[in-house]
């Protein structure tokens, strides 16, 4: 910053809040009237000290010119530069700085100062925030004296139908200190409307969201991995099935951000696992401008398009963790979106054998998303601690257990074609004398987390799965 | 600090209005596509279509996308923008 021009004589910067500026008040005061022409600035009141004539500096700007860091500081200035300078009150060196002598007879000879209001660091914040702030690019939008800015955001059609945090340029600017990228950075093409979505615009959904900063680049990697040929977030968007993105984090950045991996992992009350799968949903919704109703055509969505994120309970697992399996490094972070329709529950608790809760299991995956059709939805089956404990016991990895679900997926056609069962839904008729995999080979994603109490575990089907629809797309999370 | 001033978390983009084209008043000579999405049974629906508009001054040319689930390739519409005047599309199940 360029420091303001000082005026030649003596100049002071004060405080009223500090006990040794009020101390020398009567000093500035006799300075006032002295040869040498006398500037007082004060950081916190204008009016301070009385019978001197004060610059107003409550803005600071003039002490953050100075890196002044104590209050009083005297200066002697001429020619525009500081000669001279004391901190605090010590009576013989005000004495040769002014040139005037005896100063303060009545005051002790020596006082400290106090810190400097540019020290505060609620002021210091502030001040980053609002030159964060001025870089930003988005929209400003004034509100009305008497608008509510949690009701000016629904009005607005920002929410999800929950309120969301007014997104302040202050707000912002202090999510943007979450990741290295500058705000005009590009992150994706968001469906529907194929708006190009900056950082900038991730941190402002992130707010909306509740994010803290350092959420951030675990939204801004979902977004690019939302927006994928891959991952087809449009189709998603638009389908009039139940499914949406679901979000499993991995790595250090779980358990470095507080996601929840334990107990009620795929319920509420975790600030991170809510909070950034919410964000990735109103980044979709205000960005790419897809909304129910619009392009968006659920005939009966699920609640997890409010949010569905958690993260991976990698310490406890008896396997590799997800991203790990998908060819990231251990200690990579990393976010892998699943388009998921919701949560079924799964309870086995009387399997101690890896071969019985298999076939448990399998009994249950059969039903994805019908009994008689196959090879079309892919499935995450979050496999719970006590639950993996059996596997862990058994010694079974997670590729034995996927190949063992395979083997007991496979359907006989006769019994899943067309009006078998005097159902009228099911397989073409021409596969009655087939044997039918139930699930596609790489179509199970096997994920442990949840609470240590409960022999259950959650399938999450999917939707339509391959190139035509919508592939698990898992990406590494970067400052 | 003020909460006054809020940033668009929107992305600020208003689409663009078009004029629809003109609706033709008759087929009579004008070339019709007939693009299937890939849902089932849609080829039911624009076979029976194509038979009820065949014997007609109506050229057909059928399409289909690759996958419902997905939009339309680019070059598939600007193929279908090329060569017809009028396109019927198919939402099955």
């Amino acid at each position: 910053m360029t420091a303001p021009a000082l005026p030649d004589g003596l100049v002071a910067i004060v405080k009223r809040d500090c006990p040794t500026c009020r101390l020398v008040a009567p000093v500035l005061a006799d300075l006032a009237d002295g040869a040498l022409p006398l500037t007082v600035y004060s950081q916190d009141d204008p009016t301070f000290p009385d019978d001197v004539k004060v610059v107003d500096d409550t803005d600071l700007e003039v002490s953050f010119a100075l890196e002044l860091e104590t209050v009083p500081t005297l200066l002697l200035v001429g020619g525009g530069e500081i000669v001279a300078r004391t901190e605090g009150w010590l009576r013989p060196e005000w004495e040769e700085l002014t040139g005037r002598a005896p100063l303060g007879t009545d005051l002790p000879e020596y006082r400290p100062g106090c810190g400097s209001r540019t020290l505060d660091p609620d002021v210091a914040a502030a001040r980053s925030d609002a030159a964060g702030a001025a870089r930003l690019r988005a929209r400003r939008i004034d509100l009305g004296e008497h608008e509510d800015d949690v009701e000016a955001a629904f009005e607005r059609g920002w929410t999800d139908g929950l309120p969301v945090v007014p997104p302040t340029p202050e707000r912002v600017a202090r999510m943007l200190a979450g990741t290295t990228r500058e705000p005009d950075d590009v992150v994706a093409v968001v469906p529907p409307d194929l708006v190009e979505c900056s950082v900038e615009k991730v941190a402002i959904n992130g707010v909306l969201a509740g994010c803290k900063p350092e959420y951030l680049p675990v939204v801004i990697t979902a977004v690019e991995a939302a927006c994928t040929d891959e991952f087809n977030i449009h189709g998603l968007l638009a389908t009039t099935y139940f499914s949406s993105p679901v979000m499993i984090v991995n790595g250090p950045i779980a358990g470095a951000i507080g996601m929840n991996s334990g107990i009620n992992v795929l319920g509420q009350g975790n600030r991170a696992n809510a909070t950034i799968g919410r964000a990735l949903q109103l980044i979709v919704r205000n960005v790419g401008g897809g909304r129910p109703g619009g392009v968006d055509r659920a005939t009966l969505g699920n609640p997890g398009k409010y949010t569905f994120c958690f993260a991976e309970d990698e310490a406890g697992s008896p396997w590799e963790p997800l991203h790990v399996e998908r060819g990231l490094a251990p200690d990579a972070s990393a976010v892998t979106l699943f388009a998921g329709d919701g949560v079924r529950g799964m309870v086995d608790q009387l399997s101690r054998t890896p071969e019985s809760l298999a076939r448990s299991l399998a009994g249950c995956l059969r039903a994805v998303p019908h009994p008689k059709m196959a090879l079309g939805f892919d499935v995450i089956v979050v496999v719970s601690p006590e639950h993996g404990r059996v596997f862990r016991e058994g010694g079974w990895s997670k590729a034995r257990l996927r190949d063992e679900l395979l083997a007991l997926l496979q359907l006989d056609g006769v019994d899943v074609i067309r009006g078998a069962g005097g159902i009228a839904e099911g397989l073409p008729e021409g596969l009655a004398g087939a044997t039918v995999p139930k699930f596609r080979d790489d179509a199970l994603l096997l994920v442990h987390a949840g609470g240590g109490a409960g022999l259950f575990s959650a399938i999450i089907g999917g939707w339509i799965n391959g190139p035509g629809g919508s592939q698990p797309v898992t990406r590494e999370v970067s400052p | 600090m003020s909460t006054r001033v809020l940033l668009d978390p929107t992305g600020e983009r208003k689409a663009p209005s078009r004029e629809r084209a003109p609706r033709p008043a008759s087929l009579d000579g004008r070339t019709v596509g007939l693009l299937d999405i890939s849902k089932p049974r849609g080829d039911v629906f624009l076979d029976r279509l194509e038979e009820q508009l065949a014997g007609r001054d109506i050229q057909i040319r059928r399409f289909t996308k690759p996958t419902f689930s997905k939009p339309a390739p680019i070059d598939l519409r600007h193929e279908i923008g090329a060569k017809c005047d009028v396109v019927i599309e198919a939402l099955a199940d």
